[in-house]
């Protein structure tokens, strides 16, 4: 038997979201961070480790009135608050602090800020940008083509994503999309980038989240409901270049992170009740399921189409709506985290019954970096 | 055309936009290990870390290994434009638009053979791939 040794005592999410204009990138950091503080009783003077992307870790920390005797600002993209979790754990376990808060803000819709979130590449800009695809939309979406044609993933399976997703977004209040959509929708919206449509690239939101880890003794203390760190998850990177990307049908970031993370936990596939997959676009949950190994490679695309993943199948997946219906800031990963926590305190509007462990995968940048931990209910196993 | 982006070069990198003036497409290639040609240039092979590494040209012959059709804005392009992944005989890959080819997936074939030309933008030229013309190579 082994014992939990990290808990998530803590995590909300910005009061609003979506439209957010009364708020700075800086202040929708600070709704989180002081929701979370507060749902667990506890007040910056508490908080000896603080952990951000997009910002400077310094200023997150200046801004809320922390001292930290630990820090970290890694920022690979969305999923670096997937990833800050498992550093965070780290740090726990090895004493370099005791209560670590993790800070997501982002003003994507609303532009209340002096920069964009993700950093520059010299390469990307000598060997890419040149060409033209400056956004993500034309930039995340390149190696799609080139899947379809060798592992036969359809456009109307592209679509069933963005059907499905709905479909779960509609259980949840909070959601930016609820009306239901039909793949004629998807496939007849605005055009984007070849092969992708509107309705298959993510909502551009403003909103932010929080998370309180400490270690699992600890737990106990605080008026929440703990969720678990099971193993210390997994990370990787390929790069910021879509074009480098050694393989166009699999992700290298998304296999090495996703291995680390189930042979930490101990868990097979099938110990799965909840998953979350960072869906910046459609493509997205399909390479996930297939590089994390719950399915074959050249099967996603089918899984999701026959309905496995939606209300009521049998791997209930992207619960809040994802990227595509719940809302996207541009760094959606703090928001994977919040619907798996959610669902292991069994809170969720979507909860899936029964479910005590849920696996939260995230992307970062294009294809460029992953994150992957394993979430539970349980504090031994 | 001249409001299109410029790459910002750096002293690894000049010995290919020197070529690209004189209509050859330039590769680095490792001479230590069998890694061959690789993209983009460093002084470095990527696959063994050797400072052993060469120059060579490219044959300029390569295929549409994948695309979008971007209906975004970007300066100096007039949307639709397509934005594509080039494999070249060499075994590596680069980006590139496609240029003397619709922007619509009918023209836009995967694997079909392409072939390097050079776009004229500012003082610099720009490696650029289109249809191969089918002329002997």
């Amino acid at each position: 038997m082994t014992k939990a040794s990290i808990a998530i005592v803590g995590a909300a999410e910005t009061t609003r979201m979506g439209k957010v204009p009364e708020l700075s990138q800086t202040g929708l950091h600070a709704d989180a961070a002081l929701n979370a503080m507060a749902e667990c009783g506890l007040t910056p003077a508490d908080i000896d480790g603080i952990a951000t992307a997009g910002h400077d870790s310094a200023e997150i920390a200046q801004y809320l009135g922390i001292t930290p005797t630990w820090q970290d600002s890694t920022s690979i993209g969305g999923c670096s608050f997937i990833l800050h979790v498992r550093h965070a754990a780290a740090a726990i376990a090895t004493g370099l602090c005791k209560t670590v808060l993790i800070t997501h803000g982002e003003s994507g819709r609303s532009n209340n800020r002096a920069h964009r979130p993700l950093f520059p590449s010299m390469q990307q800009q000598e060997f890419e940008a040149i060409y033209g695809p400056l956004f993500p939309p034309s930039r995340f979406t390149l190696p799609v083509l080139r899947k379809m044609k060798d592992d036969g993933l359809t456009l109307e399976q592209l679509a069933m994503v963005a059907v499905v997703q709905r479909e779960w977004a509609s259980r949840h209040p909070r959601a930016t999309a609820h009306d239901p959509i039909t793949v004629d929708d998807v496939l007849s919206a605005k055009m984007i980038a070849w092969p992708f449509t509107k309705l298959m690239c993510c909502l551009v939101s403003d909103g932010g989240g929080a998370l309180i880890l400490t270690s699992a003794e600890r737990a106990q203390d605080f008026p929440t409901k703990p969720v678990y760190l099971r193993g210390m998850g997994g990370e990787s990177c390929e790069g910021p270049m879509v074009s480098q990307m050694e393989d166009f049908t699999s992700s290298k970031a998304f296999r090495v992170s996703g291995k680390a993370a189930f042979e930490s936990a101990g868990i097979s596939h099938s110990d799965v009740d909840h998953l979350m997959i960072y869906d910046a676009f459609a493509h997205l949950p399909v390479y996930g399921l297939e590089d994390l190994g719950f399915v074959a490679k050249g099967e996603g695309g089918a899984f999701i189409a026959e309905g496995n993943t939606r209300p009521g199948g049998r791997l209930p997946l992207n619960t809040n709506g994802g990227g595509l219906s719940y809302m996207h800031s541009g760094m959606y990963g703090m928001y994977a985290l919040q619907e798996g926590v959610r669902q292991m305190r069994g809170l969720s509007p979507a909860q899936v019954e029964g479910a005590k462990l849920s696996v939260v995968h995230g992307v970062g940048g294009m294809f460029s970096g992953a994150a992957t931990v394993v979430l539970t209910s349980e504090d031994q196993w | 055309m001249s409001d299109r982006m410029q790459p910002t070069i750096y002293s690894e990198t000049q010995f290919y936009w020197d070529g690209a003036k004189e209509g050859k497409l330039l590769l680095n290639a490792c001479t230590a290990c069998d890694g061959g040609a690789y993209f983009p240039p460093r002084p470095f092979c990527p696959k063994c870390g050797s400072r052993d590494v060469t120059v060579q040209e490219a044959s300029g012959k390569g295929t549409l290994h994948s695309y979008v059709i971007s209906h975004m804005p970007a300066p100096g392009y007039e949307p639709p434009f397509t934005v594509a992944v080039v494999m070249l005989e060499e075994g590596v890959k680069m980006m590139s638009n496609i240029l003397d080819c619709p922007a619509n997936p009918e023209a836009l074939e995967l694997d079909m053979a392409l072939e390097v030309t050079f776009e004229a933008r500012g003082d610099l030229m720009i490696p650029q791939f289109r249809p191969a013309t089918g002329g002997a190579a």
